[in-house]
């Protein structure tokens, strides 16, 4: 164990306080999709997209994450399905229902973009965009400028598992893994087994996604993604890899999908997929640090509170049409003033 | 005197040394090629990726986010179709995130025909990059304006396209119009920043002291001054059209040749100006004709100056074909020539209402 330290964080006791502070996070974001979803049922919303399923994974990963602008933090090129990280990050609930009703208030894109596409300079959260590859060849240039810049900072970037089939994911294996520059890059595969409605099974030939990194030389593991503990420690232990070895790591986290690809297929609760928040809840429950009286309260606690924000982002203004030449070029160098 | 592949190399040094480029970067740019058209040649801070055009973008996208200003190449620009959607997304990176990211970036890339390049090395891009909104667009037709656009091309916050017309790679700046500081003579220049044939290895420019020269997006430059019509081009075509107005002035037709230099933002007010005075104005470039810049200009033309005009706006560019071929005869029929761009203008300038 001593031989391998960066490993060493894999088998350390999680405190009770950060067990409940995950618990606490994965419940809001869990009841943040769900009214995300409602919203969309009820026409508050042109579109659901998000990853109810993958909050034990999403939570942590949103906690270990060195939040700020320029490289000497992390930069994070996400996907869709990143809500629980971006409020584990400690972004405001009510701040994706405005994204979700496109309203003028949106702080993330002003109502131009699709729920769950967040942008936050001030945390190096890249835009998101709806195509499932781009982020992985852009990836390898902000972890260019945070390999000459020094430190500690790292580059992650998430993507599905159906997003891997695009070339872009191999662009992202080869420029993270050059012998002439290997780049402090985290990259991540959340897989939930399907690409819309085309299960992993009948077009994936490889084993395990995250042996594609071994072609590469790159540190390489598929964990289990539902399994909050074992998500945190991993994720730290790769974390600490990538950001004192300067080199590339490669995460497969399989996943549930617990409400299918998006509103384009119904967006209703599936019943065949694990549930990492009912898994993770029975253990607490077990373990004596929460009782099902003191989780239902805490539920619905914040199921009000996102209804009541609900109300609230329905009153707000939408944006002003003649808003739409408004930053079609920049006027100031803002990357750079940072 | 440079040309102009000497000149971009002479701005990349600058830009490196003074205005915080941080990679130049794309095939073969770094040593010791130094860039297939040379120029990259002896660059502190330029590199060879993969053959891989999206991790090019791509890379030069994140690198552009995390604030490091970089130039990244596309052998040719045939080869930058694969990378469309990675362009958009530049290009949109400050408008999506309602202003709060840019993405400061330069995506040079030699373009067009006049090398027998064949179907893949022949390609225009400027009706493409023309309808990649976000994008600041330059394309010269001389050492200094491709020096000075593209020093304007690296400081910008936005992204911006460079495109560099093959066929006028080599040719020396016209006298009067040479880089302050550059040495007069070709084989002096050429001993200090050309690399060495063979083992370049101990090889180092030395550089001549030239200066910050920003050559402003949308400001055209009126090549030649004329009353009867007025032409506007820009790159291959641009020296064409400037060589039959010189022949049509033998004639007694005045031509008034504008070269447009960048594509956006344009320099429409001189073209107005230009137009309202002789009423007739013929464009010209090489990229396919349909859905071409210049069907752009040419609506706006009508738009806002059909009062103005003695004879329908024209257009001459390049057959809408899908490729370039390689034969001496299929380029020269596919590509606008000085001959067609001679009859174009004579033609325009006596029609008679």
């Amino acid at each position: 164990m001593s031989l391998r330290p960066v490993r060493a964080a894999q088998d350390a006791e999680l405190s009770t306080e950060l067990l409940l502070q995950m618990h606490g996070l994965m419940v809001k974001a869990r009841v943040l999709e769900e009214r995300l979803i409602q919203m969309y049922k009820q026409g508050d919303g042109y579109f659901w997209i998000g990853g109810p399923g993958e909050e034990a994974f999403n939570v942590p990963l949103g906690m270990l994450i060195n939040k700020g602008k320029g490289p000497q933090y992390d930069y994070c090129h996400f996907h869709y399905r990143n809500s629980a990280t971006l409020l584990a990050m400690g972004a405001e609930p009510i701040d994706s229902l405005r994204l979700m009703k496109n309203t003028a208030t949106d702080p993330y894109t002003g109502g131009r973009n699709f729920v769950g596409h967040y942008s936050i300079r001030e945390w190096n959260v890249v835009p998101i965009s709806s195509p499932i590859e781009v982020q992985y060849p852009m990836a390898p240039g902000t972890a260019i400028a945070q390999k000459r810049a020094g430190g500690r900072g790292i580059t992650i970037v998430t993507g599905g598992d159906a997003g891997t089939a695009e070339g872009d994911f191999a662009t992202c294996l080869i420029w993270s893994s050059r012998p002439a520059n290997p780049l402090p890059v985290l990259i991540i595969v959340t897989n939930n087994k399907w690409g819309i409605s085309t299960h992993y099974q009948g077009q994936h030939g490889e084993r395990r996604i995250s042996d594609r990194g071994k072609a590469f030389g790159i540190e390489s593991k598929t964990i289990d993604g539902n399994d909050p503990e074992v998500s945190y420690r991993e994720i730290a232990a790769a974390m600490e890899y990538v950001r004192s070895e300067r080199k590339p790591f490669l995460m497969e986290a399989l996943v549930s999908r617990l409400h299918g690809h998006s509103s384009a297929s119904g967006a209703n609760r599936v019943n065949d997929e694990a549930d990492c928040l009912q898994g993770f809840e029975k253990r607490l429950e077990e373990r004596g640090l929460l009782t099902r009286a003191q989780m239902d309260e805490l539920r619905a606690r914040l199921s009000a509170e996102l209804q009541a924000a609900h109300r609230r982002v329905k009153e707000e203004p939408q944006p002003d049409p003649k808003s739409i030449f408004d930053h079609v070029f920049a006027e100031k160098d803002l990357v750079r003033e940072a | 005197m440079s040309n102009m592949v000497q000149a971009i190399r002479m701005a990349l040094h600058v830009a490196e040394e003074r205005h915080g480029v941080t990679d130049i970067f794309g095939e073969d740019v770094g040593p010791p090629l130094g860039g297939a058209f040379t120029a990259t040649q002896g660059l502190r801070t330029a590199w060879n990726s993969p053959l891989d055009e999206r991790g090019i973008v791509g890379a030069s996208i994140g690198l552009g986010l995390a604030g490091c200003r970089n130039v990244a190449e596309i052998q040719f620009c045939d080869y930058a179709f694969n990378t469309i959607d990675l362009l958009k997304l530049a290009g949109m990176m400050h408008w999506s995130s309602n202003g709060d990211w840019n993405c400061p970036m330069t995506i040079m890339t030699p373009v067009g025909s006049g090398i027998r390049g064949s179907i893949y090395h022949s390609h225009s891009f400027d009706a493409t990059a023309t309808h990649i909104p976000g994008f600041k667009i330059a394309m010269p037709s001389t050492p200094r304006d491709a020096y000075g656009l593209l020093l304007s091309c690296i400081v910008d916050p936005n992204p911006c396209f460079f495109l560099v017309p093959k066929a006028l790679m080599r040719v020396r700046a016209a006298p009067g119009e040479e880089i302050e500081g550059e040495p007069g003579d070709d084989k002096t220049l050429s001993k200090l920043i050309d690399a060495p044939l063979g083992d370049r290895t101990a090889w180092k420019p030395q550089w001549p002291d030239t200066p910050d020269l920003f050559i402003p997006f949308g400001e055209a430059r009126t090549v030649r001054a004329g009353r009867d019509l007025t032409v506007v081009s820009y790159g291959r075509t641009l020296p064409l059209c400037a060589k039959a107005a010189d022949a049509l002035a033998a004639e007694g037709i005045e031509s008034e040749v504008i070269d447009l230099r960048s594509l956006h933002p344009y320099d429409w007010a001189r073209i107005e100006e230009s137009v309202k005075r002789t009423g007739r104005v013929l464009y010209v470039n090489e990229d396919t004709e349909v859905t071409n810049f210049g069907e752009h200009l040419i609506r706006r033309t009508t738009d806002e100056l059909f009062y103005s005009l003695l004879a329908p706006p024209r257009l001459l560019a390049g057959a809408f074909v899908p490729g370039i071929g390689l034969a001496d005869s299929l380029e020269m029929a596919s590509v606008p020539q000085l001959p067609q761009i001679t009859e174009s203008m004579r033609s325009l300038a006596r029609m008679e209402p």
